[in-house]
């Protein structure tokens, strides 16, 4: 029971840090509860699909069919983070100033929950398909009575839930008016870290492999196992042994979201002249 | 299989042997069955420097993962299946790895030298 519990606790606490910041990016947005829930309803099915066929994935692609796939649903949700990002860079403030004076939800939304519920989506589907199988086969197989692993893993799923909703609960405290540029600031690190994530696939299945030597490796201070190692791969990307290329990949991934968030926010009301120095010109 | 698949069945033992035969760096290549939720042989070893490709059948009636962080390989193999994990050239060392469905029983440990 144990057993079931901690392995489910270690996926969902993945998905649920991912679906916690989500809800905070969102604060406010009419509609946004239900598009979550969506993402998470969405994810649940598709991992228990996943599940089903992961015999026919695992054949695809010449046997590589399980890396492929997490490949190309981690680079569609780096897309779609990115774009929330310069989406919230162009509107963040007349939303938070919205917020602020309405103290409740607001109409003007973001255009982006749908891209957000497909990342919740991505994550629950990616840390589910692990738990259904291990749930299914355990269920099945286990000595010690079926219930006994279904009471774990629901044990795990508890705890894994009250852990997101506390990181939620933290990031909704800050100030309206800051509460977005942390968001986007936290969303475009687990954007670096999943793009990093996919070039590791990519490697793993031989499509991408050039520059694959290791940069470092802090696998005895900080093993990625470990629960410290793994909610850190989640927030920030980290990784025991990185590749150069996924180092490179992580740091352009963050280049080009702060860079686009720049470009893409509105420009600042210019401050007017000081009256001093105006009168001054004048006087000449 | 038809008429068409049987000379293209004969000749591939051939083809196998000619294509090993012409990359010198072709992978280590090194079996691995599970079994009873046990790896067979809990033991593996390969040379350091050279890439490896484990073949892991899974001879269980339950779906398992290869799971290793030293290896950084998580990889499904079903029940009956079969799957290849593909190893870039490792230094020297031991790295462990686990069934993690069943990871009381299923350990292992390939040692690179």
């Amino acid at each position: 029971m144990l057993g079931a519990a901690i392995i489910v606790f270690r996926e969902v606490i993945e998905a649920g840090l991912i679906a916690g910041i989500v809800l905070a990016a969102t604060e406010g947005v009419q509609g946004r509860t239900a598009y979550v829930i969506g993402g998470i309803a969405a994810g649940v099915f598709g991992a228990s699909l996943l599940a089903v066929f992961a015999g026919s994935l695992s054949d695809a692609f010449e046997g590589m069919g399980q890396e492929v796939f997490s490949a190309s649903i981690l680079a569609f949700a780096v897309v779609m983070l990115t774009w929330h990002n310069v989406w919230m860079a162009q509107h963040g403030r007349e939303l938070a100033a919205e917020l602020k004076a309405a103290g409740h939800a607001v109409a003007t939304g973001s255009k982006t929950l749908l891209a957000l519920a497909a990342v919740v989506g991505i994550a629950v589907l990616r840390e589910g398909a692990e738990v259904v199988l291990f749930l299914y086969g355990n269920m099945i197989a286990s000595n010690s009575g079926w219930w006994e692993v279904l009471a774990g893993g629901l044990i795990g799923l508890a705890g894994g839930v009250a852990v997101s909703f506390i990181v939620f609960i933290g990031l909704v405290l800050i100030p309206v008016h800051r509460l977005f540029s942390v968001t986007s600031f936290l969303i475009a690190f687990l954007a670096a870290g999943m793009a990093s994530q996919c070039v590791h696939y990519l490697d793993q299945a031989d499509i991408l492999n050039v520059l694959s030597a290791t940069l470092w490796d802090t696998s005895s201070i900080l093993p990625k196992d470990s629960i410290a190692g793994r909610i850190l791969a989640t927030l920030i990307g980290y990784d025991d042994k990185p590749s150069v290329m996924q180092a490179i990949v992580y740091l352009a991934t963050l280049t080009v979201i702060f860079g686009a968030m720049r470009v893409f926010a509105p420009a600042k009301p210019q401050p007017k002249p000081p009256v001093a120095m105006g009168s001054r010109v004048a006087a000449e | 299989m038809g008429m068409k698949g049987l000379p293209a069945f004969l000749l591939l033992p051939a083809l196998i042997a000619l294509s090993t035969a012409c990359h010198a760096d072709e992978p280590v290549a090194i079996d691995l069955t599970l079994k009873d939720h046990k790896f067979e042989p809990a033991e593996i070893r390969a040379p350091a420097g050279k890439a490896i490709a484990i073949t892991l059948k899974n001879e269980d009636d339950a779906i398992e993962e290869f799971d290793s962080n030293s290896l950084r390989t998580e990889k499904i193999v079903t029940k009956g299946g079969t799957v290849t994990i593909r190893l870039k050239p490792l230094a020297a060392g031991r790295y462990p790895f686990q069934g993690e469905f069943h990871a009381k029983t299923a350990q292992g440990v390939l040692i690179v030298e």
